[in-house]
């Protein structure tokens, strides 16, 4: 109980609070908050090595807002957990097969075609699912998608043109997008997939219709691959397991690093 | 040396309503679009603006140093002007 | 005989200027020596802000807690921001980012040699933000008045987004000095490393800086290399005091009559080996440098590509 004695810890009552009948939005708000996280985290890794300046720029920005959204639902985890765990509790000292992002967003960044068609794949999803959580009964959660929705929207819009310029491109361009989209396509459509929990989260008004996020989603990105001039894959296969805590072996060296301070030096303040 | 080098845009942002666009720096982008967006990115991560120019650098015109005397010494010495030129009576008010 | 006054040369009509404090704008006559000298001089420091983005991203996906790694990352991005004004403020001198890199690449144009030094611990990310943005906030303030009008105004802009890169460094220190026995380990041991390699930062003692009088003529510098050293040790000596750590040299002495730090003699072999590229880490940093410019090539020719085709359509249709 190190962690106890360090001065941010809140108090504990005297009296242990009875384990709440554990909430079931907590395992989807952390859900969201592993999502963006391992995000930031990907994208936090071409800081200093972007193709040109200016988008050095714009990369890190788009890793600081999936940050700052991840903390609010951190934050919001915890709350909603109630146990006195921290976001850094929840960020740092979990598993792997703990956590709960789809496979998606913790794929490698590979080139920037990679990393374009992952994060625009990702933000067509984001941003749909942000208006319903905004829209939401969950006034803490739409709260903080209403803030995210902005950020969402401006990712989405720097995306997408990416794709385009690079569908639109060169040859090279061309031929390396259409590499990345052959890679991570198949990891797509764990993100409108419901899993139970979504399932149950649906059926008590949580969690919204994931058929109707996925025809919308799909309506957006059939109009930028047009624009792209890319065709849309037709690959059905699927590799779903993320949200279900069944990674790729790339997140357990995603979070050796991520986690080696926290748990090297156990339970300091930094 | 490669010639994939983006041309070169200069930025002006409005820091509030009711502002001029005020010249704050320039920046490399392959069109319009991206540099609205790169001068976004660069320029108003502190909240620095509400509103983005951007201009090709080469699209814009100067006057030429050399000319500054025959360009503006002229108008040095129309004082009246201003209004600090006038004497008006202490005794008059709302002028 | 009366002595015929002569008509003042361009030279001196433009030191006249700088003499007023005028500032020189980019399209105003300017000797070329004063021009060369700037591209050299703002090209470096906009180099510096480039390669110093990663010792630092080192550490970007190895913070210690969501809240230090929103910051670093702010931090380092800003480094970006800062490098890319400079680039402006020296193109408008008349040479192009494209060129400059191709220089940086070359190792014809250098960097500052403080990031040639690797960053070890969680406690160098404390040490550069405090030590060394805190040399870098020495030199740069006094630039905000230099005599180049762009140059003045971009690191304006630096100078007011700095502020906080060195009180995030300072708060690191301050929490590890605070913190358990390991942690003021770590910020001593980073503190023992980082020292000397910062004082080196202000270039060569005076008499061995030759370039120093024109420049403080043009006013492209207002400073010299030692004045700023001593104002720096005289700054962070005592802020070393308050976190309780112990500056890493014997000599260091306060010396009531000149009310200013006497200190040891930096290591100037050490200086000029890092210089000349055999610092622990010159190769990688440059490495990494060329590397991202070149893997980025088929990107930037990918969105000029695109904006050639739109504009074509759009003519098109226009016409149309």
């Amino acid at each position: 109980m190190l962690r106890l004695m360090t001065p941010t810890q809140p108090e504990v009552s005297a009296v242990p609070t009875p384990p709440p009948a554990s909430n079931p939005l907590f395992p989807f708000v952390l859900q969201l908050a592993d999502t963006s996280l391992i995000l930031a985290h990907r994208l936090s890794e071409w800081c200093g090595h972007g193709p040109v300046l200016e988008q050095d720029l714009a990369l890190a920005n788009i890793a600081l807002d999936l940050l700052g959204e991840a903390r609010s639902y951190y934050q919001y985890a915890a709350e909603l957990e109630g146990q006195g765990r921290t976001e850094d509790d929840l960020a740092y000292l979990r598993s792997a097969v703990e956590y709960r992002n789809p496979l998606l967003v913790e794929q490698p960044n590979g080139d920037f075609a990679h990393t374009i068609v992952r994060q625009f794949l990702f933000d067509v999803f984001h941003y749909e699912l942000l208006i319903e959580l905004k829209a939401g009964p969950d006034t803490q959660l739409a709260a903080i998608a209403e803030k995210s929705l902005k950020e969402a929207a401006y990712h989405r819009k720097w995306s997408a043109e990416w794709m385009i310029r690079l569908g639109d491109g060169t040859p090279e361009s061309r031929q390396r997008i259409e590499k990345a989209l052959r890679t991570l396509w198949r990891y797509a459509a764990e993100l409108t997939s419901p899993t139970p929990l979504e399932l149950d989260l649906h059926t008590l008004g949580l969690v919204p219709d994931y058929a109707e996020l996925q025809a919308r989603a799909a309506a957006y990105i059939t109009h930028v691959f047009a624009e792209a001039t890319l065709p849309v894959p037709t690959e059905a296969f699927r590799q779903p397991g993320g949200k279900l805590g069944r990674h790729s072996e790339h997140l357990g060296y995603l979070l050796a690093e991520l986690q080696y301070m926290q748990r090297t030096y156990p339970g300091l303040t930094w | 040396m490669n010639n994939s080098e983006w041309p070169l845009w200069e930025v002006f942002i409005r820091s509030k309503q009711g502002l001029d666009h005020k010249h704050v720096g320039s920046l490399h982008a392959a069109d319009a679009a991206m540099a609205v967006q790169n001068a976004r990115d660069v320029y108003t991560r502190r909240l620095e603006g509400v509103s983005i120019w951007v201009v090709e650098s080469k699209h814009i015109h100067a006057s030429n140093p050399d000319e500054a005397a025959e360009f503006f010494d002229p108008a040095a010495d129309k004082v009246y002007r201003h209004p600090t030129f006038y004497d008006v009576p202490d005794s008059i008010k709302h002028m | 005989m009366e002595t015929p006054t002569l008509a003042p040369t361009p030279e001196e009509q433009f030191q006249a200027r700088i003499d007023a404090d005028v500032r020189i704008e980019p399209k105003d006559w300017m000797p070329d020596a004063y021009r060369k000298t700037l591209i050299r001089q703002i090209s470096q420091h906009a180099h510096s802000e480039l390669v110093g983005m990663l010792p630092e991203g080192n550490w970007i996906t190895r913070a210690p807690s969501l809240r230090r790694k929103s910051i670093l990352l702010a931090k380092v991005q800003d480094e970006a921001g800062h490098g890319l004004y400079l680039y402006s403020a020296a193109e408008t001198l008349g040479t192009t980012r494209d060129q400059m890199l191709a220089d940086l690449h070359s190792g014809k144009a250098k960097y500052s040699s403080i990031f040639n030094y690797p960053t070890l611990s969680w406690a160098d990310m404390g040490c550069v933000g405090w030590l060394v943005d805190g040399a870098a906030i020495l030199n740069q303030v006094p630039l905000c008045r230099t005599s180049y009008g762009p140059y003045a105004r971009a690191m304006v802009r630096v100078c007011k987004e700095e502020s906080f890169h060195q009180r995030q460094g300072f708060e690191v220190m301050q929490t590890l000095c605070e913190g358990s026995a390991v942690q003021k380990e770590m910020a001593q041991e980073s503190l023992n490393r980082w020292w000397w390699p910062t004082l080196m930062m202000f270039g060569p003692a005076d008499d061995a800086s030759p370039n120093t009088e024109q420049s403080m003529k043009w006013r492209i510098k207002r400073f010299t290399n030692d004045e700023l050293r001593q104002k720096f040790v005289d700054m962070m000596v005592p802020q070393a005091e308050f976190l309780g750590l112990t500056v890493p040299d014997e000599k260091l002495k306060w010396n009531e009559a000149r009310q200013a730090y006497d200190f040891g003699e930096v290591n100037w072999d050490e200086f000029w080996s890092v210089v000349k590229g055999n610092g622990m880490c010159n190769h990688e940093r440059l490495q990494a440098r060329v590397q991202a410019h070149e893997e980025g090539a088929w990107v930037r020719e990918a969105a000029l590509a695109h904006a050639e085709k739109r504009q074509a359509r759009e003519a098109v249709a226009v016409a149309a």
